[in-house]
């Protein structure tokens, strides 16, 4: 039996480090989202008979029916896309505070997305 | 730093933003400007304007020695400061403050949930702790108390009564700052305070009597600036087995006094949770005959109104009643009040509504179907936090392209009474309608009973569609409109209950029994415990000395 060479090993440790580190950062994005974003941005029918969540119903409204208004099947949201729309706000949505959600959350959101989106594509 | 607080050059303030750093640590103190973008109201009358209400930095601390630390370097630098709780409180002004230039206290990070007692019904939180973090923690203990939560839940339970917030379950409860039962309190001066039975080295039962001995002074602290409060204990609604609801209807216009004074009955003696009025008329609004007469300026006419109910085999008023108990004691209080309905009112009808055993399912909750179409919002009747009243803001159906972006809240302080409500209809329509403001206040409206023994009615705006089109133009005429309408409210005997920063000294400038006897007294305890004028300078109509001649 032969064995890895030493730098194939530090590759293969590094490259699992590397897939938790995205996996934990992924849940973290998860936990921020559910927390924080799916209460509109989230599935399922909104308050009182409203067909979607006010977000997600939003959304659906501006793309038509084009792009998912559901941001978990949005494959197209970059970090940097993410954070100018919590920073700043957007129509009657309101900014968040680096005390609510860090950037760091944010990129963790950025990386749950995409995760989310890869898993369920429209 | 593009703004700096009033009387502070941009070294001093330099100097005093690295003091509050070594407090808090790095990164909690945020000056920049894309920093303080999410401090905005994003929901201002008057946006990008000159004298728009922005922060000059925002610090956030985590502990209560820290908070006693920024009051200290604020009275060395003589800064102002504005603390917000989650700074959630949209239509009244978010995390914005009062003054231009303050430095913003972010209590977020303070989110400690210290205390839920499911025996003695109560719960003792910090200022960042939201109603969905409250919720959660109760949920996920199975513990069987309820929250009474205003519409949106990402607010604080703190922030919330502070500013005399509102909820939707049984009377007491609803109104915040009813079921407040002690604060801890950092005062101007740095100290540590608690009131009530925490005043007592050890107390046992501050949750439990909030008065202790002497004067209680934490009603000064809602809607004031004496203070940061850095703890509250709230009393919570034991959770009840059941909840049921009915619907009453009246025919007839002047019917709706005798409706609202049996409903007053009900209410004060605690049979009833929230009631919801309306009108059955409402679908008329869209022939254009009714809808010239329940916009007739001075009021409808009620043979007139009563002749078109008639003819349609409508009613004119209805209200949605609520009951929490057990299934049977629930049975009985309906009953009871469809007894008091049909001996008060002839022709009243009354309906069943439905009868569910708490905790209502999801299913249960998002359930849209029943006896009667009803107005009742099912998540907050229930105690639960959601965001789903954001339906009411940005696109629609109707409107996907040009939305109401924003919304200001402006509700007058009415008595219980149908008299009250017939003036409030055509006193804000009449109003309204000579400012060129779109109104949406008819004969039909109808009023709130969030508080336990006062109706509020609605003269708020949205800040888009056909008052605003979200331009700042369109939302100046918004503002100048709602102070306006204040003038005239007060000259009626109404004063609003809450507002915006925007609004506080127009508001508690109708407040002026005496020769503003009131905000004279409140201006000289603000003098006495707040020397320097550090503490929310301007929050509730109260300014400091130094400042008394900024107020709007």
């Amino acid at each position: 039996m032969r064995l890895a060479r030493p730098s194939a090993l530090i590759a293969l440790v590094a490259g699992w480090a590397a897939l938790g580190q995205d996996a934990d950062q992924i849940d973290r994005g998860k936990k921020v989202f559910e927390h924080y974003c799916a209460p509109c941005h989230g599935a399922g029918r909104g308050d009182d008979g409203a067909p979607m969540l006010p977000g997600t119903h939003a959304l659906y409204l501006k793309y038509r029916g084009q792009i998912s208004g559901l941001l978990e099947e949005r494959a197209d949201l970059p970090v940097e896309l993410i954070k100018a729309v919590v920073r700043s706000g957007v129509a009657s949505m309101p900014p968040f505070r680096k005390t609510e959600v860090t950037d760091e959350d944010l990129e963790a959101v950025a990386a749950y997305l995409k995760s989310s989106a890869a898993r369920n594509p429209r | 730093m593009a703004i700096l607080p009033p009387g502070i050059d941009s070294a001093r303030f330099a100097t005093a933003l690295e003091a509050l750093e070594r407090v808090v640590g790095a990164g909690w103190v945020l000056s920049s400007d894309e920093d303080l973008k999410p401090y905005r109201d994003h929901y201002s009358p008057v946006p990008l304007a000159e004298d728009e209400l922005l922060p000059s930095a925002a610090v956030a601390p985590s502990a209560v020695d820290q908070v006693q630390a920024i009051v200290r370097i604020a009275n060395e630098y003589k800064l102002p400061l504005y603390p917000i709780s989650t700074g959630k409180n949209f239509a009244y002004g978010g995390p914005s403050p009062n003054l231009r230039g303050s430095v913003v206290v972010d209590l977020k990070r303070m989110d400690r949930i210290l205390e839920v007692n499911a025996d003695r019904n109560f719960a003792l939180v910090e200022p960042g702790v939201s109603y969905f973090d409250l919720y959660r923690h109760i949920q996920e203990r199975g513990l069987k108390v309820w929250i009474d939560c205003p519409d949106p839940g990402w607010g604080s339970p703190v922030g919330n009564t502070l500013d005399r917030g509102i909820g939707y379950t049984m009377g007491f409860y609803r109104d915040h700052a009813a079921a407040q039962y002690g604060v801890e309190v950092v005062l101007a001066n740095g100290e540590v305070m608690r009131t009530g039975m925490g005043a007592l080295p050890n107390g046992r039962a501050w949750q439990e009597y909030k008065y202790g001995f002497g004067p209680d002074p934490s009603g000064l602290f809602a809607q004031g600036n004496y203070g940061i409060v850095t703890k509250m204990g709230l009393r919570l609604m034991p959770q009840p087995a059941h909840w049921r609801t009915g619907l009453v209807t009246v025919p007839k216009r002047r019917d709706l006094a005798p409706l609202i004074n049996t409903v007053n009955y009900l209410n004060d003696l605690s049979m009833i949770g929230d009631p919801w009025y309306g009108s059955p008329l409402r679908p008329l609004l869209t022939d254009p005959s009714f809808r010239a007469a329940a916009t007739r300026r001075g009021g409808g006419d009620a043979d007139q109104l009563d002749r078109y109910a008639e003819a349609a085999g409508l009613h004119s008023w209805q209200v949605e009643l609520q009951f929490y108990g057990s299934e049977r004691t629930t049975l009985a209080n309906w009953e009871y009040a469809k007894e008091l309905m049909m001996e008060r009112i002839p022709g009243a009808r009354l309906f069943d509504g439905e009868s569910l055993k708490v905790p209502l399912s999801r299913e249960q909750i998002e359930q849209t179907t029943g006896p009667y179409a009803t107005s009742m919002r099912r998540n907050i009747t229930q105690g639960v936090p959601s965001l789903g009243i954001w339906k009411n803001l940005g696109r629609t159906e109707a409107l996907p392209d040009t939305w109401a972006q924003g919304h200001i809240g402006l509700f007058a302080v009415l008595p219980r009474s149908a008299d009250a409500v017939f003036e409030a209809q055509h006193v804000f329509a009449d109003t309204m309608g000579e400012l060129g403001l779109q109104s949406g206040i008819t004969a039909l409206s109808t009023p709130v009973m969030w508080y336990q023994f006062a109706f509020l009615f609605s003269a708020g705006f949205s800040t888009g569609g056909g008052n605003a089109s979200n331009t700042p133009e369109g939302r100046a005429k918004v503002r100048d409109g709602l102070n306006a309408l204040l003038v005239k409210a007060a000259e009626h005997g109404w004063g609003e209950y809450r507002a915006a920063p925007y609004f506080q000294d127009s508001v508690a400038a109708q407040y002026s029994f005496n020769d503003h006897a009131l905000r004279r007294f409140n201006e000289t305890i603000k003098d006495a415990v707040d020397p320097n004028g550090i503490l929310a300078p301007g929050r509730g109509g109260i300014w400091p000395s130094h400042l008394r001649r900024t107020r709007r």
